[in-house]
């Protein structure tokens, strides 16, 4: 009888972690339908950028309201959990408090930090509730945060306070056991709370005591199975994401393998123009030139999609998005995480295979009219705190618009012969090119 | 003052069995536009008051191929980059000064994949180095106490993180230097790269160069710097349309330092 407890809690443990395990395979399978891409260059650097970064934070701060509130989330998030160790010990072997006599002043002056900590994320998260829902932040109320992304943000922030308010509560009740009932304490914050417990019995104490216990490790459980469904899933794919983030000079786009090699063999000038085209590799997949569909990007392209947080600081750096345009590079990555939870749910459904679902993500997700007024100016791979590309993304779809479907705006087309006829944007002789030289200053 | 320009061509060095200690890049605005060709000037100014060993390529230089790549034509892109790089291989170049960060960006990140490999730098830079190493004198000349603002060019600042070199450039003018509210790599794009220059804006509510341009003169400057020919033409454009052509001038870094120096 004495073991049911311990057995429930085996059981939630168990489950909580196993879901998990699952829906993280399931994001892990999703991202490596992107193509292979080579990032494994520069270890030292890229773990000197995570930790800057993702761990430091560095780009949070440059707002810094926002910076100091994540801040204070984020630490009280990973330092908090130290005291989960100490739950899921008590909870399998059925002890209470079992580092209180271990480490003894030590603990009291940990759980009290750790209250501290409590309180000013409960008050962060009020804030950045007050901030989303009363105060009007631009960002938080674009066309594409309508709906889930809305609700997802709040959600989450409720559920920090829940479970930072448990903890205290907890504390608070024990505050009033008798003296031998006490395995620690009091502690401060908590210590202010117990007047509202006062006068209660041992048995009422107790009862709400285990209540807010388990109702703290439940719900972090809750907490950890609601990740992979929500934005919040960034405070995993943060550091991978940062890892595996371009190191390259921002200007510098990649050079397509595909078309060069095309390229140089029409520009040999030994090729036999006559000769037969080289017999086509049937075992490889047809070549794309650009990306229609998630497939088409690249790994971490796709890892990029679920490490946004929808935070909204690319689109409001965004020139285009500035002045009105319907470009928003946050909705660019919205939409790409979207169509691949939606091709991830056609191949579950069809046993490991995808089936053509008749759409893509040109055109279905992300519209021309979106891609076309970027200026490639790098502003919202500069302005995202865990160093997503939508950059890349955006002249990925380009690029099939161009090669593959032979679309763009009108007045490119005639820019593109000019460049491949007079080797100008404009139609000038290239015979006139250096009369600057001679011309009246 | 108007003394004739010293631009030889690659073509002609090699005529002379000379080799040049540096290629200028012009670009395909510095050739063709009216305004840019100022800039291209001023360039070329700076260079001979040096007494630098350069040559151009003249009507051998093509187009980078960056206004294709950047709208997704990688076909154009690849054709303009390989023979470029095969005409600059032939005449063995090694080092590239570009008057515009569009061609400094591709040349000096793209081309090396595709077997170009030059050490490139960009105007603003080569003017710093020449400062720095006591070879150009600078003083503020007409600009001096003036009120300057500069517009970091997207290609040049955030995508290659060059901040400074144009700075400390403007600051040798003994000039008042202001920074709009998004500078450095909080700067806002001018509106035309992308190949954006080439093609209307989607439809929105504004103009990007004017909210640029509203935001450099709300600083009222005596000058809006520039470093990118396509930056110039923009800025240029919404000085205009806001009716401050006759306060506010429009001019880039090399053409700064050209008229301080009477050149
Ligand atoms: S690169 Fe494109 S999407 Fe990104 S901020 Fe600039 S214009 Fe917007
Ligand atoms: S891409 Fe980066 S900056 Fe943009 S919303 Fe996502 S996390 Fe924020």
């Amino acid at each position: 009888m004495e073991y049911i407890p311990q057995i429930l809690f085996l059981i939630m443990l168990v489950v909580g972690f196993g879901l998990f395990a699952k829906s993280a395979a399931r994001i892990r399978r999703n991202i490596l339908l992107g193509k292979d891409i080579d990032r494994s260059d520069n270890p030292s650097l890229r773990l000197n950028t995570m930790l800057r970064v993702a761990m430091g934070q560095s780009k949070m701060v440059v707002r810094p309201v926002a910076g100091t509130l994540h801040l204070i989330v984020y630490i009280g998030f990973i330092l908090i959990n130290i005291e989960v160790l100490e739950i899921v010990i008590d909870g399998l072997f059925g002890t209470h408090r079992i580092f209180a006599p271990v480490l003894g002043g030590v603990y009291t002056a940990a759980i009290n930090f750790f209250e501290i900590l409590g309180v000013l994320v409960i008050i962060a998260c009020a804030i950045f509730l007050y901030r989303r829902n009363v105060m009007k932040i631009g960002r938080f109320h674009s066309t594409e945060m309508k709906g889930w992304p809305f609700k997802d943000a709040n959600y989450i922030l409720i559920i920090e306070i829940v479970l930072m308010t448990a903890l205290l509560v907890m504390n608070a009740a024990e505050a009033n056991f008798p003296d031998d009932h006490r395995a620690a304490g009091p502690f401060l914050i908590s210590g202010m709370l117990a007047p509202l417990f006062s006068g209660m019995g041992y048995e009422t104490l107790h009862l709400i005591e285990r209540a807010c216990w388990w109702a703290h490790i439940a719900g972090i459980l809750f907490f950890l199975n609601y990740l992979p469904y929500s934005k919040h899933f960034h405070i995993m794919l943060a550091f991978p994401n940062v890892y595996y983030s371009n190191l390259k000079p921002k200007g510098q786009f990649n050079n397509l393998e595909s078309v060069k090699k095309e390229v140089e063999l029409m520009m040999d000038p030994n090729a036999d123009p006559y000769a037969a085209a080289p017999e086509p590799d049937p075992n490889a997949a047809p070549q794309r030139f650009g990306a229609k569909d998630v497939q088409d990007l690249s790994w971490v392209q796709l890892m990029n999609a679920y490490s946004c947080t929808e935070c909204g600081r690319c689109t409001s750096n965004c020139p285009a998005n500035i002045t009105g345009k319907k470009l928003s590079p946050r909705k660019i990555m919205m939409d790409t995480r979207d169509r691949l939870e939606d091709v991830g749910a056609i191949i579950d459904l069809n046993k490991g295979t995808f089936v053509d679902d008749g759409k893509s993500l040109l055109h279905d997700y992300i519209t021309p009219e979106e891609l076309w007024a970027c200026t490639s100016c790098n502003a919202c791979t500069e302005a995202c705190p865990v160093n997503i590309d939508p950059l890349s993304i955006i002249i990925d779809l380009r690029r099939y618009l161009v090669m593959e479907e032979s679309s763009m705006p009108a007045p490119l087309a005639p820019v593109m012969s000019s460049l491949e006829n007079n080797g100008a944007p404009w139609q000038f002789s290239p015979s006139d090119r250096f009369n600057w030289a001679t011309e009246e200053a | 003052m108007s003394e004739v320009l010293k631009v030889p061509t690659m073509a002609d060095m090699m005529a002379a069995g000379e080799t040049p200690d540096i290629l200028f890049w012009v670009g395909c605005s510095g050739s063709f536009d009216d305004r840019a060709k100022k800039i291209t000037k001023a360039i070329v100014k700076i260079l001979n008051k040096v007494d630098m060993k350069f040559a151009v390529l003249g009507v051998e230089e093509s187009c980078t191929g960056d206004p294709a790549k950047r709208a997704g034509n990688e076909f154009t892109f690849m054709m303009q980059a390989m023979s470029n790089i095969q005409v600059m291989n032939a005449y063995e170049v090694k080092k590239i000064v570009t008057g515009c960060p569009h061609c400094f960006n591709t040349i000096k990140n793209e081309y090396p994949e595709l077997g170009g490999k030059y050490e490139v730098i960009h105007h603003t830079q080569l003017v710093q180095q020449l400062i720095d190493e006591g070879k150009l004198k600078v003083e503020g000349g007409a600009f001096k106490g003036k009120k300057i603002t500069f517009h970091d060019p997207c290609y040049l600042g955030r995508g290659n993180g060059e901040y400074e070199a144009p700075r400390s450039v403007i600051e040798k003018l003994d000039v008042e230097l202001t920074e709009m509210k998004r500078s450095r790599a909080n700067g806002l794009c001018c509106g035309a790269g992308g190949a954006q220059m080439f093609k209307e804006a989607e439809p929105g509510n504004k103009e990007i160069n004017m909210e640029r341009a509203e935001e450099a003169l709300a600083l009222k400057p005596d000058v809006i710097a520039t470093g990118c020919p396509f930056c110039n033409t923009m800025m240029t454009d919404g000085v205009k349309y806001n009716d401050k052509q006759d306060e506010t001038q429009v001019l880039d870094v090399a053409e700064l330092i050209a008229q301080a120096n009477d050149l």
